[in-house]
């Protein structure tokens, strides 16, 4: 027998074969269907609305409170960048406006500036002084750029044209990454000098390195063509260009969602700095930043699991046990109403039989005495000349009576004992009886009954009327089993404690495996389609209960079967009685 | 020795009355319970032979009113409703002598008629 089959509750499979129309409403299997799935839903579909949109609330909250904590780093790094430039530029300016070209251009003048620049500052790397003509006049540095012609390049159109400029990150003939400051100063005869420097991006990178950035996260200056401007830790070296896209312009801090080249989630965060070609940007990796939130929702997902787990094993459990009462109750219902009518049934049997054995009964005594008179005459009165064929005929008429009347006086006892009666009761004398009214089909049949009782087997205290229909019940479905010639032998022995055990053996057609532990349902039958009902051994198992005993079966296909009843010595009787109707006959 | 047989059916007591005569016995024959009554009224029986289920007055009803008759009269019952059972316990319960099943064993009958008999011979 598989699990499930050991799992399978008794009604699973059940079909009521009497309910008719109303078949539905004792369909246990649907029952329980219908009250698992919908205890089920009312109980786990709100628990999950609850738990999804909980669990998205949070999701969203946490992921907006992430988004708004890296603008505020993104709008504060950048106030930072753009102070940074603005002050160096302020410098200069200041540097340009307070001095003429022509201090500037004193010997030793740039070189005390950019000095003092360095000092109050820092970053600053070289300076240079750019006549009207574009031609650098004056320069300190660490290389000799002095009398370089920069009229013909944009930077130095651009800075006429705006008053300041700022360079991209390039690498120049330093061959190292650096950034230019230049501002120019508008000279009285119209002509404009210019203000050049040099920024180291250390600095740059010193204050971005300062930016404590959570979630694996990474600050870093691109240009406007999206080439790194300062080395990233995570997506490239310094005059790379950048694995992200460049985002679109923007006037305020922004964040977005995106992905890197390989596909992991992040949290973007940029800002193009006012008056220079730059734009900070903050990437953090979302998982990272995320990860309390996923061990958060692993520990929701896995609760709620367990509750809906939980929630689904109470109420399978308690349709389960639910449907089973109610399937039960339908059983002892069923067998209720069949044992009425089988009682019923019996008791107009009994009536029937009664009538017919009094009606037959009369005319069988007048035939009595009218041969019983022609014997008399003969015999008595020596008329008919003593004929010996004629007392022959008459002797044959009266024994036909006599064996008549034997039958009649056994349809009487039987209708009797259908009422309820505890009596002693010599089980042998009442086999004996059952099996009279089986003798001519065994004989037709050539079946060979044998009776065998032990010798000390007492009486039982028990019902009569019930022994007998047990037993009437038990025998005639060995004989249905049985083909001519079979064997019948019933054993009656004593058993354990105050116990009586008869045995029913025939060696019939035998009862195949899985019939065996339904033959005691109501209404399963083999012999259906053969004017079985189905209800001959469910009865018998009841009537066997009924008097305190049980009952047990044991067959092979082919082999025959085997019934054991196991009485008790003395039936022990209802108080009150569940009985009622039954009018007891003493 | 009289005996009054009742029975409501004919045939079979003129028979049976037929029978015990041919064997000594003098048996008049009734067919209900009202012409057994006259008859106990015009002379006192030694015995009836009654049957327990007549029409209109049953066998037991009989015996009481017939006794208040004829007090020295004893009954021997029959009926074609009984059992082996009831044959003990009705002899008791209806205070007959005897319980008698149809069909009617004749030896049985005259062999309990003959202990009625015995039984008053012996009484004083």
């Amino acid at each position: 027998m598989s699990i499930i089959d050991r799992l399978k509750p008794e009604f699973w499979d059940y079909t009521d074969v009497a309910a008719g129309p109303h078949e539905h409403l004792f369909d246990f299997r649907r029952m329980w269907k219908l009250a698992a799935f919908l205890t089920a839903a009312v109980a786990v579909i709100p628990l999950i609305l609850l738990s999804a949109l909980n669990y998205h609330v949070t999701q969203s909250s946490i992921e907006s409170e992430r988004l708004s904590r890296t603008a505020r780093l993104v709008s504060n790094t950048r106030r930072t960048i753009f102070y940074f430039f603005e002050e160096r530029r302020s410098a200069l300016d200041f540097i340009v406006k307070e001095n003429s070209f022509e201090s500037l251009n004193r010997l030793g003048s740039l070189e005390q500036i950019l000095k003092n620049l360095k000092n109050s500052f820092g970053g600053f790397t070289d300076l240079g002084l750019i006549d009207p003509l574009g031609r650098q006049r004056s320069y300190v540095g660490p290389f000799k750029l002095g009398g370089k012609d920069y009229s013909d390049q944009n930077w130095y159109r651009e800075v006429l044209k705006n008053g300041v400029y700022i360079s991209d990150v390039f690498l120049g003939f330093r061959n190292a990454p650096h950034i230019v400051i230049a501002v120019a100063r508008s000279h009285p005869n119209g002509l404009s000098y210019v203000l050049r420097a040099t920024l180291d991006i250390k600095k740059l990178d010193d204050l971005l390195s300062d930016v404590e950035v959570a979630g694996r996260g990474d600050a870093f200056i691109i240009n406007r063509h999206g080439i790194l401007q300062t080395p990233s830790l995570y997506h490239g070296k310094v005059l790379e260009k950048l694995s992200l896209p460049v985002p679109d312009y923007a006037l305020k801090t922004q964040v977005v969602e995106g992905n890197d080249p390989n596909g992991v989630p992040l949290f973007i965060g940029y800002t193009y700095i006012n008056d220079t070609p730059f734009i900070l940007m903050v990437v953090k990796d979302k998982k990272a930043l995320m990860k309390s939130w996923y061990k958060t929702r692993m520990k929701l997902i896995a609760f709620l699991g367990i509750s809906i787990t939980l929630i689904l094993i109470v109420v399978v459990g308690m349709a389960t046990y639910l449907v089973n009462k109610s399937y039960m109750a339908d059983q002892k219902r069923i067998m209720t109403l069949h044992q009425v009518e089988y009682t019923n049934k019996m008791a107009s049997i009994g009536r029937l039989a009664a009538g017919v054995a009094h009606e037959v009964n009369n005319p069988l005594a007048v035939i009595n005495e009218k041969a019983g008179l022609i014997q008399d005459l003969v015999t008595l009165k020596h008329q008919f000349g003593g004929d010996p064929r004629l007392l022959e005929l008459v002797g044959t008429i009266l024994s036909s009576v006599k064996r008549a009347g034997t039958i009649t006086k056994r349809l009487l006892s039987f209708s009797r004992n259908m009422e309820i009666s505890v009596e002693p009761v010599n089980i042998k004398d009442l086999i004996d009886e059952v099996l009279s009214f089986l003798t001519k089909e065994a004989e037709y049949r050539s079946i060979r009954v044998s009776l065998i009782a032990s010798e000390d087997v007492p009486p039982i205290e028990s019902d009569r009327g019930k022994l007998q229909e047990i037993f009437l019940n038990l025998i005639n479905n060995a004989f249905a089993a049985m083909s001519d010639g079979g064997n019948l032998d019933i054993e009656i022995k004593n058993g354990e404690e105050d116990k009586v055990l008869v045995t029913v053996a025939d060696d019939g057609c035998g009862i195949a495996e899985p019939d065996l532990k339904r033959i005691f349902e109501p209404f399963f039958s083999t012999k259906a389609k053969k004017g079985g009902t189905g209800l001959g051994l469910s009865l018998t198992q009841n009537f066997v209960r009924e008097i305190g005993g049980t009952m047990t079966v044991a067959s092979k296909v082919g082999k025959g079967t085997n019934f054991t009843i196991t009485l008790p010595l003395k039936m022990e009787t209802k108080e009150g009685g569940t009985n009622e109707g039954v009018v007891n006959r003493r | 020795m009289k005996v009054l047989l009742i029975d409501d059916e004919g045939e079979l007591i003129s028979t049976l009355a037929e029978r015990l005569s041919l064997r000594g016995i003098d048996a008049d024959w009734v067919t209900n319970g009202e012409e057994a009554l006259k008859k106990v009224e015009d002379q006192c029986y030694d015995l009836a032979v009654v049957d327990v289920r007549m029409p209109k007055m049953s066998g037991l009803a009989l015996k009481r009113l017939m006794a208040e008759k004829c007090p020295r009269l004893k009954f021997i019952f029959m009926t074609g409703h009984g059992s082996e059972d009831d044959y003990k316990e009705g002899t008791a319960q209806a205070g007959a002598a005897y319980y008698l099943l149809k069909p009617l064993n004749i030896e049985l009958l005259i062999e309990k008629i003959n202990e009625v008999i015995k039984e008053q011979g012996d009484k004083p």
